[in-house]
């Protein structure tokens, strides 16, 4: 089992650290504001469906760019105005993964998304969030099985 | 869109505008609550005044699959300074989506002067007006409620296994077409949808929830529209006995809503075990 990405398993230390429900939320609030959308060089309207990810309420959208070292960058889109957690998630995710080797992103679990808000998410909520790790990890075994191969479509 | 006694609606009464909300902000027999299905969504602003209530901490047993009881109702009201004489107005993300749910569980209660904001946090939001960060604190209540009363309004597995075989009346599954048909579960890369098989429950009707919404705005559609959607495509009528479901009964709150207060349908039962329950039982008949 590949070890967890750094950067991942950092975060998820502060974000265990802080205990108080309302400080929680504030942090994830200011990771969220960082958010900033696909740029237009990957990717614009209308994204295509290929990118969306499953089950997602805020219509999350994500996709892979490749590095010449194989690792992959991850970008997102986040069609609702109100999906602050998808949004956050993103932050997250974009900045502990991007980089990281992939054979350890394709291991990241998608119950980590409890990690990051607690265990007080809706199905359909948990669901959603539980999506879009799990698409960056699916973009990261698709990375892996073409073998340094530049592209990675969805 | 045009004012709310002009739709049509059988009970305009539980519906209210914006500006309607925008001046009873201060209205000590009217208490705001925001219900969202993002956990984070109130704390970056909310209507001033507004209470949150979060369907998973707050409106949940938080062992058994089931809701709170009266116990936990009166918890709730009180630490939010509600009493019986209140006017609730919920309001949310998603049209209304959680807000609805809320506002079906307080019907279990009884609290009949509830009422939802029209458009819900997206319209407010998009017209402009304020939202703050304050946490409101209301001097406590001593809110009692009366048990909770399952019978009118939720219907139970067994009771949906009965409504089906004798033929007792319409079913409208509010999920998405893919849910309905049971695709979902079987495309790849899609999580599991809680539940081991992918369908729906025999003869029901799919009409997506959100239908009843108008997409620009959030606002609900007028009666005649809505009547189109379930009494000319789903030929679901009046007076029929008629159970609406979901995955967990959330979203068949919202259609709940429709039916009954804007339509004037005579007996709808939300059916909460949706198909995190049905997909899950072992023998009953599942069609896709």
């Amino acid at each position: 089992m590949p070890e967890a990405p750094a950067k991942l398993a950092r975060t998820l230390e502060t974000l265990k650290s802080v205990s108080d429900r309302g400080e929680r939320i504030q942090l994830l609030i200011d990771i969220a504001d960082r958010f900033r959308e696909v740029p237009p060089q990957i990717a614009r309207r209308p994204f295509p469906e290929e990118n969306r990810v499953p089950a997602c309420e805020s219509e999350a959208y994500v996709w892979g760019e490749a590095r010449p070292d194989g690792a992959l960058d991850y970008h997102f889109a986040v069609e609702n105005p109100q999906g602050i957690s998808a949004k956050a998630l993103a932050v997250l995710l974009g900045d502990t993964l991007s980089g990281a080797p992939p054979e350890q992103v394709a291991a990241v679990p998608q119950d980590i998304v409890y990690e990051v808000f607690g265990n007080e998410l809706s199905m359909g909520k948990s669901m959603g969030l539980m999506g879009m790790v799990s698409m960056v990890a699916n973009l990261a075994r698709k990375q892996l099985a073409a073998r340094g191969g530049t592209a990675v479509s969805s | 869109m045009s004012a709310i006694e002009s739709r049509g609606y059988s009970h305009p009464e539980v519906l209210v505008s914006t500006d309607w909300v925008a001046e009873h902000l201060n209205d000590p027999q009217v208490r705001i609550i925001e219900s969202d299905e993002d956990p984070l969504l109130y704390a970056t602003g909310h209507i001033p005044g507004a209470v949150e209530v979060d369907w998973t901490r707050d409106l949940n047993d938080p062992v058994r699959r089931d809701y709170l009881g009266r116990e936990g109702l009166e918890a709730l009201m009180r630490r939010h300074g509600i009493s019986r004489d209140t006017t609730v107005v919920l309001y949310g993300d998603r049209n209304n989506w959680w807000a609805t749910y809320a506002y079906w569980v307080f019907q279990l209660f009884g609290h009949d002067k509830a009422k939802i904001m029209d458009g819900g946090r997206l319209k407010w939001s998009n017209e402009g007006r304020p939202l703050t960060r304050d946490v409101p604190s209301y001097p406590a209540s001593d809110y009692k409620a009366p048990e909770r009363d399952d019978h009118r309004i939720r219907a139970f597995r067994d009771e949906v296994l009965q409504h089906v075989e004798k033929k007792r009346g319409p079913l409208v599954d509010v999920r998405s077409p893919a849910e309905y048909t049971g695709e979902r579960l079987h495309m790849p890369e899609y999580p599991n949808e809680g539940a081991l098989r992918g369908g729906h429950i025999p003869g029901a009707a799919n009409i997506p929830w959100a239908r009843a919404v108008n997409t620009d705005d959030g606002t609900f559609k007028t009666a005649d529209e809505l009547r189109a959607i379930y009494q000319g495509e789903a030929k679901v009528q009046t007076d029929d006995d008629v159970v609406v479901y979901c995955r967990i009964g959330e979203r068949s709150s919202h259609t709940w809503f429709v039916l009954t207060h804007l339509l004037g349908y005579k007996k709808v039962r939300n059916y909460d075990g949706s198909w995190t329950e049905w997909g899950n039982l072992v023998g009953v008949p599942i069609e896709r």
